[in-house]
C-alpha cells in the first residue's frame, strides 16, 4: 500500500504526520511511502531527507491524494481535503468525530475508511498510538516553557552574591497526561509546585512527580476516574464552590497558574475567576491549556496572549505541539506508524482492517460506506476500577499508647516465661548433674544464647560467606582429636589422624572460600 | 606447658570466633571478620598442640598440612555455582570427625575403665581427665558421646546426600523408602533403646547399631526431601555439625569445643528458620518433606503464556527507566550470571536505575544469589533484599525474572487454595512489564502452575538464560 502524507493545509500549523524516521520504519512494514514536497520543512525535515529514507517526493497536494492508498496527516481535514477523499482510500487524522458530522457523512458515501486518531480508546495495549496524550505531553511542557518566557523571574531559588531570589510557585489545575507533563517540568525548573485535580486518585502520581497536590477539605464521594476512562467528570456544585474557596485562597501567592482541566464534550469549566486573576501579584502568568474550549479562566483570549490590568499575563494558544514541531512530529508520526503496524499484522503492505479489534473498531469512524461513530464500549475496561478501601480508623493518641503498652507488656510476659523456664530447667538439671557437668554446661548456655544475638545480625547477603564460616570453625572438633591422638592404641592414632586430616580439610577450605567470596562483595 | 596458658589461648579463640561471626552484619567489616576468625582457629589449633594430653604432634602436623593442601585446591578451583555442593561435602566431612572422635573417646573409656589406681595414676592427658571421673560422670560422658555420634553420623550421611543433590549425582526429587517415615521413626526409637543399653552396658555393640541406625536415619531423612529445600536442609546440617562439635566438646571437656559447637548450632538454627519463614512453612514440614495436600481446589488460571522475542525485550530494556531484575536457581543452573552482570552493566552505563531483588530462599542455599551476583562483580550496594524493594515494583518500568518461578507466583497472596499460599513472594507482577526467561513452559519445583506467566503484563523469553542473554546483550545499546 502507499501510504501519503500532505502538507498541512491550517495555516500555522508547522507539524507533519510523517518523519523520514516513521518513513523507514512503515517501509520495513511492507509499505511505499509518499510526501507532498515541503511537508517537513517547517518540523526540520527537508524533502532530501525523505528522499534518503526511500520516500517518494509528491510535487502537488492534488497528485498526492491521488496516488495514495492511505494518507496521514494531522489536523482535521479541511473541506477541499475531504473532497480529495476517493472510494477505498483510508484517511488517518485528527477527527474530532463529534463536531465533524459532515466530514463522516461525505466520507461515508464516497466509501473511504477513517481513522480518527483523537479516537483511540485508552487502554493499555493502544497507549503506543494515542495521540491525544503525546500532544498532551508537549503542551504541558511547552506550557511551562511558555509562562517561563513570560515571567520576569527565576524559576528556582538562589542566595547570589547579589541577593536572595525566592523560588517561583506554580499551581497546575488538573492532573491528566498535560497537567503531569507540566508538574514535572516546573519541578525540573527548580520551581515550588502545587497541583490539584478533582480525581483524587491522581495525588499519588502528582506527588510521584514531586509536586504538591493540593487537598480539600471535602465530604463527598468523588467519582473514580477510572469509571470514565480515567477523565475527569462533572463536579457537584458543593464541590465547585469548596475547590474555588482553595484556589481564591492560593491566588494571591500563585506565580504561574497552569489550567488544563477539560471534561470531555463539554466546554472548559471555569475554574480561575476573575477575582482570582485580580489578586495575583503584577508580573505573574497564567497559561490555559484550555482554550480552545473556552478556556478554565474567562479573560483567556484564544490564540493570544493577554496582559490584564493589574499586570497578569494570561497565554490562551491552541498550537502548543505545534511550536515544538519536530519533537511533536516525531512523537505524532510513531503513534501513526504503531498504528499502521496494528493494521498490517502480517507485515506485508497489505491492510487488514479488522473491525473486531477493540483499537481498531474505536478509532474508526467511517468504514464500508458506513459511520461508525461513536463506538461501542470497548470490550476491556479501560482502567480496572479501584476496589473501594476499607477506612482504617485512625487510633487516637491514647489507643495507640495502650497498644504500645500491651504489645509491651505481652513481650514481657513471653520473656518472662521463657526465662523462669529455662531457669527452672536449668536448676533441675542441677540438681542431679554433677558440678563437673554443670560448668560445662553454663558455657554451652551461654554460648548459644551469644550465638542466637550475634546471628540474627548478619546480613542476609552473607547468609553463604556465614555458612561457609561456620563451617570451617565447626571443625573445632580437631581439637578433640589432636588431644586425643597420642595416647594408646594404632586404630586410636588412625581414628584420630584420619580426624585431624578431615577436618584440616575443613579449616583450609572452609577460611579460603569464604574469604574468595568476601573479596567479590564490590561497592559500586 | 601449663594448662592456665592453653585456657587462657582458648578464651581468646572464643571471643575471637564471636567476633568473627558478628562481622559478617555487613560487606566490609565481614572481610576483616574473615581473619578474626583464622586465628582464633590459629591459635587453639597451636595451643593444643603444646598443651596438654596431645602427643605425636609431628604426625599432627603432617595430617594437618596434607589437609590443609586439598582443602586450598578444593577453595581455590571451586566455581560458586558449586558452592551449596561444596559447603555440603564440608559438612559431611565434620560429621565423620565427630563420629571418629566420639568412638576414640569410648576406646580410651573403656582402657581407662578396667585399669587400677596406680595405673591411672601414671596416665597423661586426655585419658588422665577419664581416669578421674567418678560414677556419674562416666554415665554422663556416655551420654554425651553417645549424642555426639548420633549427630554426627546423621550429618555425615545427610550431608553426603545434599552434596549428591545439589552436584546432580543423585536425583534431586523427593524420594523415600516404602515405609516413608516409619523407618526413620523405627531407626530413632532402634537409637533410643541402644542409648539405654549402652548407658547400662558401656558396650561396643550398642553404640555400633545406633551409628548405623543414625547414618541410615541421616541418609533417608534428606532423601525425602526435594531440591529447592536445599536451603533448609543445607543450614540444618550446618546447624547439627555444630551441636555435634558441642556433644564431643562435652564428653572431652573441652570448652572451647562447647563454645564453638554451640555458636555453629544456633547459626545454623536460625538460617534454616529464616528460610523456613521465607517460605511460610513450618521446619517440620520441610523436613519431613514434600508440600501437604491443597486444602482445596486452586483457581483455574485464565489466559496464555505470550512468547517474546530478544528484539521486543532489548526495545522494552532500551525505553525503560528503571528495572528489576529477580535471579533464581535457573540462573546459576545455566551459569547466566556474567551475563546479567553485563546486561547490568549496559544498562547502568546509560543512566537506568538497575537493581536486584533477591528472595530468601532463592537458590540452594541461603545467600546464594548475592555470592553469584558478587561474582560476576555486580555492586552490593544494587541487590536488594525482598523487604527493601517489593513496595518499589509499581514504580518499575521492567522486571525480568531469570529462573524462578515459585518466588514470584501470585498464587501465594490470591489463592487461599494454593499449596504455598502466604508466602511472602516477590510482587513483580506490579512492574509495568514482566519478562520471564524460562526454558519451557513446565512448572516450577513445587509443580503449582504460575499465574505470573499468564498475566496480561508478562512475556515469555523462553530459552536456556545464557543463550537468550547472549543473544540480548548486543542488542542493547
Amino acid at each position: 500500500m502507499k501510504i501519503g502524507t500532505p502538507k498541512e493545509m491550517l495555516e500555522g500549523e508547522r507539524r507533519v504526520a510523517m518523519t523520514p524516521e516513521s518513513a523507514a520504519q512503515l517501509q520495513k512494514l511492507g509499505h511505499d511511502c509518499l510526501i507532498e514536497t515541503g511537508a517537513g520543512a517547517e518540523a526540520g525535515f527537508s524533502d532530501a531527507d525523505y528522499a534518503a529514507a526511500g520516500v517518494e517526493i509528491a510535487k502537488t497536494a492534488a497528485a498526492l491524494w491521488k496516488t495514495a492508498d492511505v494518507v496521514a496527516k494531522v489536523r482535521v481535514p479541511d473541506e477541499t481535503e475531504v473532497k480529495r477523499l476517493r472510494d477505498g482510500q483510508t484517511l488517518i487524522s485528527f477527527i474530532n468525530p463529534a463536531a465533524n458530522d459532515k466530514l463522516l457523512k461525505s466520507a461515508a458515501k464516497k466509501g473511504s475508511t477513517v481513522v480518527a486518531m483523537d479516537m483511540v480508546p485508552r487502554i493499555s495495549r493502544a497507549q503506543k498510538m494515542d495521540a491525544l496524550s503525546s500532544m498532551a505531553n508537549i503542551a504541558g511542557y511547552r506550557a511551562v516553557i511558555e509562562a517561563s518566557n513570560n515571567f520576569g523571574r527565576f524559576f528556582t531559588g538562589q542566595i547570589t552574591a547579589a541577593g536572595k531570589v525566592p523560588p517561583a510557585k506554580v499551581l497546575v489545575v488538573g492532573a491528566g497526561v498535560a497537567g503531569l507533563a507540566a508538574v514535572g517540568t516546573s519541578t525540573s525548573l527548580g520551581a515550588i509546585t502545587y497541583a490539584f485535580d478533582v480525581r483524587p486518585e491522581v495525588a499519588e502520581q502528582i506527588e510521584s512527580m514531586g509536586a504538591e497536590f493540593v487537598f480539600l477539605d471535602f465530604e463527598e464521594e468523588q467519582a473514580d476516574g477510572a469509571a470514565t476512562g480515567g477523565y475527569a467528570a462533572v463536579s457537584s456544585p458543593e464541590f465547585r464552590e469548596a475547590q474555588l474557596a482553595k484556589f481564591r485562597e492560593l491566588a494571591p501567592d500563585i506565580d504561574i497558574v497552569i489550567t488544563t482541566a477539560l471534561i470531555p464534550n463539554r466546554d472548559a469549566p471555569e475554574l480561575w475567576t476573575k477575582d482570582m486573576v485580580a489578586a495575583m501579584k503584577p508580573g505573574s502568568v497564567i497559561v490555559d491549556l484550555a482554550a480552545e474550549k473556552g478556556g478554565n479562566c474567562k479573560l483567556t483570549v484564544m490564540d493570544e496572549k493577554i496582559v490584564t490590568e493589574n499586570g497578569v499575563t494570561i497565554i490562551g494558544y491552541t498550537d502548543f505541539p505545534s511550536r515544538m514541531a519536530a519533537q511533536a512530529s516525531t512523537l505524532y508520526s510513531t503513534n501513526i506508524r504503531h498504528m499502521m503496524t496494528d493494521l498490517t499484522p502480517e507485515k506485508d503492505g497489505v491492510i487488514d482492517h479488522n473491525m473486531e479489534d477493540d483499537v481498531i473498531r474505536g478509532a474508526t469512524v467511517t468504514h464500508a460506506k458506513a459511520i461508525t461513530f461513536p463506538p461501542p464500549p470497548p470490550k476491556i475496561a479501560a482502567i480496572a476500577a479501584a476496589p473501594k478501601k476499607e477506612a482504617v480508623p485512625e487510633l487516637t493518641a491514647q489507643e495507640k499508647r495502650a497498644a504500645e503498652v500491651a504489645a509491651f507488656k505481652s513481650q514481657t510476659r513471653n520473656q518472662v516465661t521463657l526465662l523462669a523456664v529455662g531457669g527452672v530447667a536449668l536448676l533441675a538439671v542441677g540438681l542431679v548433674a554433677p558440678a563437673s557437668f554443670m560448668q560445662h554446661f553454663i558455657v554451652f548456655v551461654l554460648a548459644v544464647f551469644i550465638g542466637f544475638q550475634v546471628i540474627w545480625g548478619v546480613a542476609h547477603s552473607l547468609h553463604t560467606p556465614l555458612m561457609a564460616v561456620t563451617n570451617a570453625i565447626s571443625s573445632i572438633i580437631i581439637l578433640g582429636a589432636l588431644m586425643q591422638i597420642g595416647s594408646g592404641s594404632s586404630l586410636v592414632i588412625l581414628l584420630a589422624a584420619l580426624g585431624v586430616f578431615m577436618t584440616g580439610i575443613n579449616i583450609f577450605g572452609g577460611f579460603l572460600v569464604t574469604r574468595r567470596m568476601l573479596a567479590m562483595f564490590q561497592k559500586s | 606447658m601449663e594448662y592456665g596458658f592453653t585456657t587462657a589461648a582458648y578464651v581468646v579463640s572464643a571471643v575471637l570466633f564471636i567476633l568473627s561471626l558478628g562481622g559478617l552484619s555487613g560487606q566490609e567489616s565481614a572481610k576483616r571478620a574473615v581473619w578474626y576468625g583464622i586465628t582464633g582457629m590459629a591459635l587453639a589449633v597451636a595451643a593444643t598442640l603444646i598443651g596438654p594430653g596431645s602427643g605425636l604432634w609431628f604426625l599432627s602436623m603432617i595430617m594437618i598440612a596434607g589437609g590443609g593442601y586439598i582443602g586450598y585446591q578444593l577453595a581455590t578451583k571451586v566455581q560458586m555455582t558449586q558452592m551449596p555442593e561444596l559447603v555440603a561435602a564440608m559438612h559431611s566431612l565434620v560429621g565423620l570427625a565427630a563420629v571418629f572422635v566420639g568412638f576414640i573417646a569410648h576406646i580410651e573409656l573403656g582402657r581407662v575403665l578396667v585399669m587400677d589406681d596406680a595405673a591411672k595414676k601414671g596416665l597423661e592427658g586426655f585419658v588422665a581427665l577419664l581416669a578421674k571421673k567418678d560414677g556419674v560422670e562416666i554415665a554422663i560422658l556416655r551420654v554425651e558421646l553417645f549424642l555426639g555420634i548420633f549427630i554426627g553420623a546423621i550429618t555425615f550421611t545427610g550431608s553426603i546426600i545434599a552434596y549428591g543433590k545439589l552436584a546432580g549425582r543423585v536425583d534431586s526429587a523427593a524420594t523415600k523408602l516404602p515405609g516413608g517415615h516409619m523407618l526413620n521413626a523405627g531407626a530413632a526409637a532402634l537409637s533410643l533403646i541402644a542409648l539405654i543399653w549402652y548407658f547400662n552396658t558401656g558396650g561396643f555393640f550398642p553404640l555400633f547399631l545406633m551409628t548405623l541406625a543414625a547414618l541410615f536415619i541421616g541418609y533417608h531423612l534428606i532423601m525425602g526431601i526435594g531440591g529447592a529445600d536445599m536451603p533448609v536442609v543445607v543450614s540444618m546440617l550446618n546447624s547439627y555439625s555444630g551441636w555435634a562439635a558441642a556433644a564431643i566438646g562435652f564428653s572431652l571437656g573441652n570448652d572451647l569445643m562447647i563454645v564453638v559447637g554451640a555458636l555453629v548450632g544456633s547459626s545454623g538454627a536460625i538460617l534454616s528458620y529464616i528460610m523456613c519463614k521465607a517460605m511460610n512453612r513450618s521446619f517440620v514440614s520441610v523436613i519431613l518433606g514434600g508440600f501437604g495436600g491443597p486444602a482445596g481446589e486452586q483457581m483455574a488460571v485464565e489466559g496464555e503464556q505470550i512468547a517474546i522475542e530478544a528484539e521486543g525485550v532489548a526495545i522494552a530494556l532500551n525505553e525503560a527507566d528503571s528495572v528489576v531484575i529477580i535471579p533464581g536457581y535457573g540462573m546459576a543452573v545455566a551459569q547466566a550470571q556474567s551475563g546479567v552482570a553485563e546486561l547490568v552493566r549496559k544498562l547502568r552505563a546509560q543512566g537506568k536505575n538497575v537493581r536486584f531483588a533477591i528472595h530468601p530462599v532463592a537458590g540452594r542455599l541461603p545467600g546464594h544469589m548475592n555470592v553469584l551476583l558478587a561474582e560476576a562483580k555486580v555492586p552490593y550496594d544494587i541487590v536488594m533484599e525482598m523487604d527493601e524493594i517489593n513496595d518499589d515494583f509499581p514504580e518499575t518500568d521492567v522486571a525480568i525474572v531469570i529462573g524462578s518461578n515459585d518466588i514470584v507466583n501470585p498464587a501465594a497472596q490470591d489463592d487461599p487454595n494454593s499449596p504455598i499460599a502466604g508466602m511472602p513472594v516477590l510482587e513483580c507482577w506490579k512492574a509495568k512489564q514482566v519478562f520471564v526467561s524460562k526454558r519451557g513452559q513446565g512448572t516450577g519445583y513445587s509443580g503449582i502452575e504460575n499465574p505470573l506467566f499468564f498475566k496480561e503484563n508478562t512475556r515469555m523469553f523462553y530459552g536456556d538464560a545464557k543463550a537468550s542473554l547472549d543473544k540480548l546483550l548486543p542488542m542493547i545499546d
